[in-house]
């Protein structure tokens, strides 16, 4: 008997664990829904209940999230659209079809990599960088301390997050395009015979502007999720340093995967 | 509101963690212009009660009245102007870390009031020599001492002027003769400014010295409150254990000590 018992919870066991983390993974995103609509609510409505969204504060977030990534940004979308540009050139010239690298690149870029390069790079420094300092201010009671003086304490760190990467996502996503455009070009036009310029006339004369728009759409959806999970983490933290430190991880992970999924969704029904 | 109506009043308060209780039906009362000593050992509840008395939990059942509102049915508003009619300075201090020592006193005036900012800065500097800190409003807070964080805190939770602060664990981790400035400055405050004042601490010396009245919290009751001497001279053998520093009787039940080493599951 105490042998099927054992059996038994060895079953079980797991079924539990799996039912915790599913019940886990459910509370982590009503609570993040909660986030996203109080902040919302406070950048709209808080100075009526005397919690304004202080210009200050995002545009103090903005320069972070956004002036401050502008230099690996154009190094890594210039790293990506020269990749991009030795790959099709390659894979294209095998059917002879390399005048068709510039409309490979141009919508590669504009409606895939440019929004998924800049938003994982986003997710790995604001994203993580949003998780620690909330984290850190949990475990030292700053938080509690926000709130016990009358600072809504999502008001205060959450809602000028979610306004600044709102507008900056978008922002470097446009200028990672271009910047990787330039690099493509830079590699393809030699073995195109053009000029760099003609090869960038080219791209815009066959760019539309719902190639653009697609990439702007996925970084502003990119932004709301970098920022819900950098803020929620944030604010669970529990357990110290060490607590700290793992939900930084967790954010940044998380974040990676959510962009990868979503993107792919997105992908799926913008191009039917 | 009545001018002799008690600022705080907590009525069969009960907090849980889980499945533990951590109050069982707390009632607890500070009237205007005294200052109370929360005391308490380890694991008392005490931490747990000034978390529900600063409305940074909801209760589970039972009431928290803070300035004659029902912090459980209040609206935003209502709850926003408590807040800042209260001050509060955290065991760690908890002074944001990005800012600087003036811009940490200066923050509640800045979120709160519609002052220049020339204003703000005279009245910050002004909260700072209460506390004989002048002159160090430029200092990050990594840069100060344990006593100067637990200062500057100060400083920042009278900066609003408010009816009742709020002192958790003013001499913890501070040598004896810093607590003991800091046990002055609490007295000060209350005469000078007229606060109802409510410390939370396990220091026998500095409860004695600040306190008029006394309660006293163990494992989620409250033993008694009373005036200083009362305590002193209670009969109640929890508190005389407390008082003498004696180490607590552990009672050893056998069939639970024999759950407890071969429970699997907790």
């Amino acid at each position: 008997m105490p042998r099927a018992l054992h059996d038994m919870n060895a079953l079980i066991r797991p079924l539990e664990s799996l039912g915790r983390a599913t019940i886990g993974s459910l509370a982590g995103m009503g609570y993040a829904a909660v986030l996203l609509g109080e902040s919302l609510y406070f950048s709209v409505a808080g100075w009526r209940i005397g919690q304004p969204l202080r210009p200050r504060a995002v545009a103090e977030q903005m320069r972070q999230i956004g002036v401050d990534a502008l230099p690996i940004v154009v190094l890594l979308a210039l790293t990506i659209g020269i990749m991009l540009g030795i790959q099709f050139i390659a894979a294209l010239s095998a059917f002879g079809a390399q005048s068709q690298v510039v409309v490979a690149v141009a919508k590669s870029v504009t409606r895939e990599f440019g929004a998924l390069i800049t938003a994982i790079l986003v997710a790995g420094r604001s994203g993580s960088a949003l998780a620690a300092r909330i984290g850190s201010m949990s475990v030292s009671q700053e938080v509690d301390a926000l709130a016990t003086m009358g600072i809504e304490p999502v008001r205060y760190l959450a809602a000028p997050a979610l306004l600044a990467m709102l507008v900056m996502l978008p922002a470097l996503t446009i200028f990672a395009d271009a910047v990787a455009i330039g690099g493509a070009a830079l590699y393809s036009s030699p073995a195109l015979n053009i000029t760099p310029s003609a090869y960038v006339m080219q791209t815009l004369s066959l760019l539309e502007p719902g190639d653009v728009w697609q990439g702007i759409a996925k970084s502003a959806v990119f932004a709301v999720l970098i920022t819900l999970i950098g803020v929620s983490t944030g604010f669970s933290v529990a357990g110290g340093a060490e607590g700290v430190g793992r939900a930084t991880t967790r954010a940044v992970v998380l974040s990676i995967c959510w962009i990868i999924v979503v993107d792919m969704i997105f992908s799926y029904f913008l191009n039917r | 509101m009545n001018v002799t109506a008690p600022l705080i009043e907590v009525e069969k308060l009960e907090a849980w963690y889980g499945r533990r209780r951590i109050l069982n039906g707390v009632d607890f009362a500070v009237n205007p212009g005294e200052i109370r000593v929360i005391m308490g050992g380890s694991g008392s509840g005490k931490s747990t009660l000034l978390r529900h008395l600063l409305g940074l939990h909801k209760p589970r059942s039972g009431t928290v009245r803070l300035l004659g509102v029902d912090i459980a049915r209040a609206s935003e508003r209502q709850m926003l102007d408590v807040r800042r009619q209260i001050g509060v300075s955290f065991q760690g201090g908890a002074l944001l870390t990005s800012l600087s020592v003036g811009d940490n006193v200066a923050l509640p005036l800045r979120e709160h009031t519609n002052l220049d900012e020339a204003t703000i800065r005279i009245m910050s500097r002004l909260k700072l020599e209460v506390v004989n800190l002048g002159g160090f409003q430029d200092l990050m807070p990594a840069q100060l001492s344990g006593g100067m964080i637990k200062r500057t805190a100060l400083a920042r939770a009278i900066a609003m002027d408010p009816k009742l602060l709020f002192f958790d664990e003013p001499s913890a981790g501070l040598d004896p003769v810093v607590s003991a400035e800091l046990d002055e400055l609490i007295l000060r405050l209350r005469d000078a400014l007229r606060m109802t004042i409510v410390v939370v601490t396990h220091e026998l010396e500095s409860a004695f010295k600040i306190a008029d009245t006394i309660t006293v919290l163990d494992q989620g009751d409250i033993l008694m409150t009373g005036t200083v001497d009362a305590v002193r001279h209670s009969d109640n053998e929890r508190i005389q254990d407390l008082l003498n520093r004696r180490p607590r009787e552990i009672q050893v039940d056998a069939d639970a000590y024999l759950k407890r080493l071969t429970e699997e599951a907790a």
